[in-house]
């Protein structure tokens, strides 16, 4: 074991669990449990939205697999990773303010709160709950055997006893915590991203002998590899285009992501947040994905392209500075994982108990509850990642498609669109998922784009059909003045 | 959109906010696109280098950050309105 790379990854968990005992005591001063538990009492500041916006959305992919993909496709995958800078201000510009006032008028603590104030349909509940549960728990294994490998790739430990390590920090300061220690943790995480990302952009370039060196070295090896197509041309323009779908404007549509453009305080922090997010996730995409490419002349051969930011930073720096870096992927995978915990845990106990199951049950019950489930989850994923599938990048983006072609047009339409209602947003749903699914395995990237874009497109559809097919079947009108 | 007579006015400023959202985005988008395969289109020995970097990748996505940062900057500050997200106004239909 090498313990001058471990001491400074034990100090940021301690760190961690830290400001999660110390947010779990805010949590004891507040008096509604449910609100404050899953959303923090909406008391969010700037910095600490906009940093929990970029750590939930920032996950393995963004430090371990993408690197690794930008070291086999040199500048073209840098370049599709950049439509990402979108997210840091598209989000909240476009669910906004109406989302945050409305949300308050519902007092909707959970996205599926809004849907079911919007819609007022128990079907659109139980249909968003079920995706959430479904998707989301596949998102979470995904992170889950990130981080083991991280751990493992870092202490030499077998890959059970990292799962084990991980799984119970991960859990602790969840169950704890709740929300507000979820995006406090993030803050500090998305701070040690911001950080790592600087530092070891810096080394690898000074360990490459500066950029037109480590640029000439890359066009001796493949001239491919500085040009937008990928290292043997693979890349097409409509390809890396469709990306901005997946993982640009589309992240509207992820519940994850949505949850927490209610929780801000007020529009000062918002405005705030859209400008420091906008940096934070503009240079962290930038600087991580650039980082696997000048990888590639100092350490070329590496065949696992999860493998490559850990042996980078183990090869630039020194050892203490290495551990200090490499908290940066754990980070983000730790900030990614305990939201969709966090969020998992919501949609079984707000949006399903509570609303259907009992609706009267006391604070101290659905205390109870919340815990449990969020421990059972816990678990549940645990055995999952125990017998992990390869590769961490595509599993994780699987789910990300799924969630955001069923979500993106039920939200944004219901905030914007007054004719918008239950039939269409139940239909959008299940011709978004289905066709996610069905399009996936029979026909994935379907005339050369992501596969995504085209469930996105059919659910936008059926979503505006079946509204005007069926408005005269819905007598009052939403109250939310359009 | 229908025109509703005790509109919120708070709703306005969100819409238009995101209108102005949907435009920072296709900017955003057009400016990646045409730098990228404008210039990173020609054979890699004809490439012009910024800084050490391809002059396609420079532009679309070194200069193409730090321009959106900055249009985000100009458009909070100079077009975005600060409203109060509480108290009910006017229009409003409280729930429950």
């Amino acid at each position: 074991m090498n313990w001058q790379v471990i001491t400074p990854l034990i100090i940021f968990l301690v760190l961690i669990f830290i400001v999660g005992f110390w947010a779990s005591k805010q949590m004891n001063k507040s008096n509604s449990f449910l609100q404050e538990y899953f959303l923090g009492g909406r008391e969010l500041g700037g910095f600490i939205l906009a940093m929990t916006m970029m750590a939930t959305y920032g996950s393995a992919s963004s430090f371990i697999g993408g690197p690794g993909v930008a070291y086999t496709q040199g500048l073209g995958w840098v370049l599709l990773a950049m439509s990402q800078v979108v997210t840091g201000y598209f989000v909240l510009m476009v669910l906004g303010k109406k989302f945050a006032i409305t949300a308050r008028k519902y007092q909707a603590i959970t996205l599926i709160d809004f849907l079911k104030e919007r819609y007022k349909s128990k079907w659109v509940v139980l249909l968003s709950a079920f995706s959430i549960i479904i998707f989301l728990f596949s998102a979470m294994a995904a992170q889950w055997v990130g981080g083991a490998r991280l751990i493992e790739s870092l202490t030499g430990l077998s890959y059970s006893s990292a799962l084990f390590i991980f799984a119970i920090s991960v859990m602790v300061y969840v169950i704890i915590g709740g929300f507000r220690a979820v995006a406090l943790t993030d803050a500090v995480q998305g701070v040690i991203m911001f950080i790592g990302t600087l530092i070891l952009l810096v080394a690898v370039i000074i360990a490459g002998g500066g950029i037109p060196n480590i640029i000439n070295d890359l066009i001796a090896e493949n001239p491919n590899l500085i040009s937008p197509y990928g290292f043997d041309r693979g890349l097409t323009p409509l390809y890396v285009s469709s990306f901005w779908v997946l993982v640009g404007v589309g992240v509207v549509g992820l519940p994850q992501v949505t949850v927490r453009a209610m929780s801000y305080k007020n529009s000062k922090a918002m405005h705030r947040a859209i400008i420091i997010g906008t940096i934070v996730v503009g240079f962290i995409m930038l600087g991580m994905h650039l980082i696997g490419v000048f990888a590639r002349p100092i350490l070329p051969g590496i065949e696992v392209g999860d493998k490559v930011m850990p042996l980078i930073a183990l090869e630039v720096l020194p050892p203490w500075l290495a551990g200090v870096v490499l908290a940066a992927p754990m980070a983000a995978i730790m900030s990614t994982v305990d939201s969709l915990l966090l969020l998992v845990s919501s949609a079984v106990v707000k949006d399903v108990y509570i609303n259907y199951i009992k609706p009267d049950a006391e604070e101290n019950t659905i205390k109870k509850m919340s815990f449990g489930v969020t421990t059972i989850l816990g678990i549940l994923v645990f055995l999952m990642a125990l017998s992990p599938p390869d590769l961490i990048i595509w599993l994780n983006l699987f789910s990300f498609g799924g969630l955001e072609a069923a979500f993106i047009w039920p939200v944004v339409l219901g905030l914007y669109w007054g004719k918008g209602n239950k039939f269409g947003a139940i239909s959008s749903m299940v011709i978004g998922i289905g066709s996610y699914i069905i399009f996936h395995l029979y026909y994935p990237n379907l005339f050369g784009m992501h596969t995504v874009v085209l469930p996105v497109i059919l659910s936008l559809i059926s979503f505006i059909i079946v509204s005007i097919l069926t408005s005269n079947k819905i007598k009052e009108e939403a109250d939310l003045q359009y | 959109m229908k025109k509703n007579k005790k509109k919120d006015p708070r709703f306005k400023i969100a819409e238009k906010e995101a209108w102005i959202g949907i435009g920072l985005v296709l900017f955003n988008f057009i400016w990646w696109f045409g730098f990228a395969y404008g210039m990173g289109s020609e054979p890699v020995e004809n490439y012009q280098f910024i800084l050490g970097l391809p002059e396609w990748f420079f532009y679309s996505c070194v200069v193409g950050f730090v321009v959106m940062v900055i249009l985000v900057i100009i458009v909070v500050k100079f077009f975005f309105k600060d409203v109060p997200f509480d108290e009910e106004k006017e229009g409003g239909t409280p729930k429950q």
